[in-house]
């Protein structure tokens, strides 16, 4: 079944794709390197060569990111841009403004793209009304995972409330269980940060604070109870959290010593990687309150010569966005298609659990970008609030201050 | 003709480094100098817009961290790295019989990369694994060592594994200038009956003053260059309470896209280089003169 519906997407992909005279060339920088991740770009590969491309890998591992954008500002800057870029959010529109971004807009049209990707994310792959990326899965920031027999047997269910998750915590540290797994890193602390602020500030609120940086939400008595609410969080973490890596607090958390994580749905990859099964060994539950925050990896597509490069361009856009990669790439990663068509029969019960959420928000219109993610905001504010999250939550610093802070660090960083 | 290549043999060998230094690290001072007066964000951009890039710098906290903590790390490091290479050396000079074990063994750290140390004592720092957890684990329940996550501390803890590096090699210093002093002066004193710590400390240490200064001046650089030691470490954290400002820039250029702000911290570094280098350049230049 599967195989019929490679090769019958793969039959129509080429179908298109003899369109271009040129034989389609593509080069793809990316820093998916680690195991999964080099999976499920190997299934992109392989479409590619199938509808007879020829694809030329530049993985650039490490630092998250940081060394791949650092080769590709120099490839930039030497006037000799790759074909396609692994980038998100507001960093593809930041590229744009260099004027080094190609316009994709007609493959975008001719396979109704628009019509397929909730209207938020869809926003992110446009610059200025053109189409300049093409989105690979949806990964939900804000979940709670916990351990279903800690729970189970402390007599606590899955919180609905922040007061809720309170009493929980309390429950388990008097029972000698490290309620939250967390790892001391900026970017950890910057999660938990903003699946606590969705919740207590609500969808509205946190776009006025993280998107618009509104200096009255940012100062507001939301905002301090956020932080009240983060000074409560670093009592319910264990000593040792200090720079802990992200999967090492999951492992806490999958062998009983914690009770909760909050991160990303990358989590669930290493629950299922030890065998452990969603809902009878881990439960997965969106952290306490409405909305949903999303991470979207794009590719960006860069302005390149020649009729063979632009036609690759167009293949990998179109392979990108067309469903069997869409299904292939995010069972292997954890994540969600961003298209919504994408029968989901193969997923996991968390996964459809973020799929009905993104629909529901999306319609609603809570369907948010995550900050500490770097889907909300450029790079330099995104820095200078998570300066501050990471600052309050290491220390003894009152709400009061870091809310000062908070606002500082925004208007500084501008 | 061969009297012109004499002449000229020397200038003409020497040109392509002078060329390659003049572009390579002057000129890109100058680039960066630049660079710092604008509002380049994610490539760099060419049109000066003054000294905004310095007033954000100087109204970041993170920034105020990373020059105290240079400060702290700087001081402590220095101050230690040489008190301990002195003591060592004087006591690796009494003559004893397995010197060169000793010595080897001490000099050894040197070896090591800064990221080996910095892993290294991350595990022996952390609560959980390391020194609290073993001296726990004998019994003394009560017992806390946890000045890698304390942010007031963790800082020290920096200080610590770089002073475990390089107290070898000042000692190695130390050991040839307490060798390089004049045989006949010591055996003189010892003849007059003055105590050996006498003979320390009022003839031999004073006589190594060049000593101190080439020790003080290698472990300066190191201490602000610092980056790979904190990233191993602590990784600039907890929270940002162990960054150092080479950590600070490369996160602004490298991490942030703003590469205004890193070019700015960077010039400020340089500053702040010259301000120990250039008076002992003087007084050296001056000392030749002389």
């Amino acid at each position: 079944m599967k195989r019929t519906a490679f090769a019958a997407v793969s039959a129509l992909a080429f179908m298109a794709s003899n369109v271009a005279v040129a034989e389609p060339q593509a080069e793809v920088l990316h820093w998916w390197t680690s195991g999964g991740e080099a999976k499920s770009v190997a299934v992109l590969q392989e479409e590619f060569a199938a509808n007879g491309g020829t694809w030329t890998d530049m993985p650039v591992a490490g630092g998250g990111g940081d060394a791949a954008m650092t080769a590709l500002r120099a490839r930039v800057l030497s006037g000799n841009a790759p074909t396609a870029v692994q980038l998100k959010g507001p960093a593809i529109q930041e590229w744009y403004e260099e004027g080094v971004l190609a316009d994709i807009s007609s493959v975008a049209e001719a396979n109704g793209w628009a019509d397929v990707l909730p209207e938020s994310i869809a926003n992110h792959m446009k610059c200025e009304g053109t189409w300049c990326a093409a989105p690979v899965n949806v990964h939900r920031i804000d979940w709670i995972w916990a351990n279903a027999d800690v729970l189970e047997a402390n007599g606590i269910t899955m919180p609905t409330s922040w007061d809720e998750f309170n009493a929980a915590a309390e429950k388990l540290q008097a029972a000698g269980v490290i309620p939250l797994a967390h790892g001391g890193q900026a970017w950890q602390d910057a999660t938990v940060f903003e699946a606590v602020a969705l919740g207590i500030l609500g969808p509205d609120g946190f776009k006025k604070a993280f998107v618009d940086l509104d200096p009255e939400t940012l100062t507001s008595d939301g905002m301090v109870a956020v932080f009240d609410q983060m000074r409560k969080m670093r009592g319910y973490v264990d000593d040792n959290f200090s720079g802990r890596d992200w999967n090492l607090a999951t492992a806490m958390v999958m062998n009983g010593e914690a009770a909760f994580q909050i991160m990303g749905d990358w989590a669930k990859g290493e629950f299922l990687a030890a065998g452990k099964k969603p809902g009878e060994d881990f439960l997965c539950q969106s952290t306490p309150g409405d909305g949903f925050l999303y991470n979207v990896d794009s590719f960006a597509m860069f302005n390149v010569d020649g009729d063979d490069k632009k036609a690759g361009q167009d293949l990998l856009a179109e392979l990108i966005v067309g469903q069997n990669f869409q299904k292939v790439f995010n069972l292997n990663k954890g994540s969600i298609p961003a298209r919504v068509d994408v029968a989901l029969d193969e997923f996991d019960s968390c996964a459809h659990t973020s799929s009905e959420d993104m629909n529901a928000s999306s319609a609603n219109g809570s369907l948010l970008p995550s900050y500490a993610h770097g889907m909300a905001l450029r790079g330099a504010q995104a820095g200078a609030i998570t300066d501050v999250v990471t600052a309050h939550f290491n220390s003894d610093m009152s709400s009061a201050d870091a809310v000062q802070m908070l606002a500082d660090a925004v208007a500084n960083s501008m | 003709m061969t009297k012109w290549l004499e002449t000229h043999l020397p200038k003409m060998v020497l040109a392509p480094s002078f060329i390659a230094v003049l572009v390579f690290v002057y000129g890109f001072i100058a680039w960066t100098a630049w660079v710092s007066l604008t509002r380049s964000r994610l490539l760099p951009k060419y049109e000066i817009d003054g000294f905004i890039q310095y007033d954000r710098l100087f109204a970041s906290p993170r920034w105020d961290t990373a020059m105290n903590n240079l400060f702290i790390f700087g001081a402590l490091f220095i101050i230690i790295a040489m008190v301990m290479g002195l003591l060592l050396a004087i006591l690796l000079d009494q003559k004893i019989r397995t010197e060169g074990v000793i010595r080897t063994i001490y000099l050894y750290p040197m070896a090591l990369s800064m990221i080996v140390t910095g892993t290294a004592w991350k595990w022996i720092l952390n609560p959980g694994l390391g020194i609290e957890a073993t001296v726990k684990s004998w019994g003394f329940e009560s017992f806390t060592f946890d000045w890698l996550v304390n942010p007031d501390f963790a800082i020290y803890t920096v200080v610590i594994a770089a002073v475990w590096q390089s107290s070898g090699f000042v000692m190695a210093l130390f050991l040839a200038g307490l060798r390089s002093v004049d045989d006949e002066i010591i055996k003189a004193a010892q003849v007059d009956g003055i105590p050996t710590w006498r003979i320390y400390s009022a003839i031999i240490i004073p006589s190594m003053g060049p000593i101190f200064m080439s020790a003080f001046i290698v472990l300066a650089h190191l201490a602000i260059k610092s980056f790979d030691l904190v990233i191993a470490l602590t990784g600039g954290g907890p929270g940002y309470a162990t960054d150092l400002p080479a950590t600070y820039m490369y996160a602004m250029a490298f991490s942030r896209g703003d590469i205004g702000q890193a070019a700015s911290s960077a010039m400020i570094m340089m500053l702040v280089v010259f301000a120990i280098v250039v008076p002992y350049l003087y007084s050296e230049l001056r000392a030749k003169n002389d």
